[in-house]
């Protein structure tokens, strides 16, 4: 299994054509805890890019983005009452929603654990 | 908690020391670098507060004296509160307002013999003090306070931590306030504050605000905490926020704030807008601010389009968000009169979701404010 991120600090598992997407660490400390999140309808069709969902700190909405093509094929129904899940595991049991890929090859560009790593220090600087 | 549009550069207030060894996230707010949270976060801020006391920096704000034997008639050119009966000691909230009757600003007026002492907010103090200096002209003089730094400590606690430094302060009463030494550092303390708890606003020498705030803040019920949670706690408890709730289009009536105007300011008017104010006072007025208790968990922030149960265009949200001690979202808004009334459904449109809704009493939170 591999996992990429994305400039908007998202991070998308792949699992053969499935891929599970989350925010990032760093996304849910720049937010602050969450008390809402507004998940995708399964079998919502998105475009790389597309607005997916949305995580809701006390302070402010914030747009999460699909990374790649496809199929909701599976929302983390357990958000709906625990929203700070995504705080405490924001890249494991936090997870948003699982993508049917459409087409993987959009995610070339994305960047690997090492390269995400490196943006978040320069991002600092 | 939007930041209007200010050139320049940030400034610092007298705490910015402070703010950094805490640990704290600084943002702009007001032309001003302001802490919003520390490390404990937002939410925990806010319940610390709400159980044993927070130390808040509001720094920002306007602090100033308005000296002359008839201070108290300029300044009621200005608002249609009652200045001129303030005992010593006693404090007011009232509301600059232009011709229209709209609200150019909310304040603290207190007091203190042959001068009242003056608390604004960060955001309009550079159109506040021309306009009270213009009003006192050669009958007074407004001193701008520049030289001192303002904390609030607020929560159940906030009183018996400075009953430890001075004893006096537990004499004062809601909305009174005293000249007070806290180890020997002359501050004026007055018993009031924004979070709809007890609490004390202590505006401080700038040179000794930085030891003051670490002494506070050493005390095992104090937490330093930002104006993230500053905004939950004054939401919960049903306080406007000026540039969100409070407008130069909104008049003290549509606002809830009749109870702020007494009732000789009523038979005498001559504050500016008099004749929209008591007209909406004497008819009522054609919108309100209200309550809102949104259905589920997703919050309705401020511009959120408010619609009747019929789907008709409503009001706006001015203020809205998620209320850590109601455990769930809450928001303020103007709805037409028609509705105003607590038990009104109404549906917020949050991203193209309609969401059901209901019209509730304010304050959110009930008020524990020392009266007596």
């Amino acid at each position: 299994m591999t996992v990429k991120y994305t400039k908007d600090h998202e991070w998308i598992a792949i699992d053969g054509d499935v891929g599970t997407v989350g925010i990032t660490n760093h996304a849910q400390e720049q937010l602050g805890e969450l008390v809402y999140v507004e998940l995708p309808e399964v079998g919502a069709i998105l475009e790389v890019g597309d607005e997916a969902c949305v995580v809701e700190s006390v302070k402010a909405a914030s747009e999460v983005y699909a990374p790649c093509s496809g199929e909701v094929i599976a929302v983390n129904e357990e958000l709906a009452d625990a929203p700070t899940t995504v705080n405490e595991h924001a890249e494991g049991d936090g997870w948003l929603f699982k993508l049917k890929l459409s087409d993987a090859a959009e995610l070339d560009e994305a960047m690997t654990a090492a390269e995400y790593k490196k943006f978040l220090k320069e991002l600092e600087e | 908690m939007t930041d209007a549009a200010h050139e320049g550069p940030l400034k610092k207030v007298p705490l910015a020391d402070f703010h950094r060894t805490h640990g704290a996230k600084m943002v702009p707010f007001a032309g001003y670098e302001m802490p919003v949270q520390y490390p404990a976060g937002i939410i925990d801020e806010h319940n610390h507060t709400r159980a044993k006391a927070g130390l808040f920096d509001v720094s920002h704000m306007g602090q100033a004296w308005l000296h002359g034997a008839h201070a108290a008639d300029a300044l009621e050119r200005l608002v249609p509160g009652d200045i001129k009966s303030l005992a010593a000691g006693q404090g007011r909230y009232t509301t600059i307002t232009n011709d229209y009757g709209g609200i150019v600003d909310d304040l603290i007026v207190t007091g203190h013999g042959d001068k009242l002492f003056i608390v604004v907010n960060a955001s309009r103090k550079h159109i506040d003090f021309p306009l009270i200096a213009d009003a006192v002209g050669s009958e007074g003089e407004l001193e701008l306070i520049e030289d001192r730094a303002l904390l609030a400590l607020q929560g159940p606690s906030a009183s018996k931590v400075m009953a430890h430094y001075v004893p006096a302060s537990q004499h004062l009463l809601f909305m009174h306030g005293a000249d007070l030494r806290i180890n020997d550092i002359p501050c004026h303390i007055t018993r009031s504050g924004y979070a709809g708890e007890d609490g004390f606003e202590i505006s401080v020498p700038t040179e000794a605000a930085l030891d003051l705030a670490e002494l506070l803040q050493s005390e095992d019920d104090v937490m330093p905490v930002g104006l993230g949670a500053r905004d939950t706690l004054r939401l919960e408890a049903g306080l406007c926020l000026y540039g969100n709730d409070l407008d130069e289009a909104t008049t003290p009536i549509e606002a809830d704030l009749r109870w702020t105007i007494s009732k000789r300011r009523r038979e005498e008017g001559g504050f500016p807008g008099a004749d929209r104010i008591l007209r909406e006072i004497a008819e009522g007025p054609t919108r309100k601010r209200v309550g809102i208790l949104p259905d589920g968990r997703a919050p309705a922030r401020a511009g959120t389009e408010i619609l009747a149960a019929d789907g008709s265009p409503a009001g706006t949200v001015t203020s809205g968000g998620f209320g850590p001690s109601v455990k769930g979202p809450i928001a303020m808004g103007y709805v037409a009169a028609a509705l105003a009334k607590p038990g009104t459904p109404l549906r917020l449109l949050v991203r193209g979701r309609e969401i059901p809704a209901t019209v509730v009493a304010l304050p959110f939170q009930p008020h524990r404010y020392h009266r007596v």
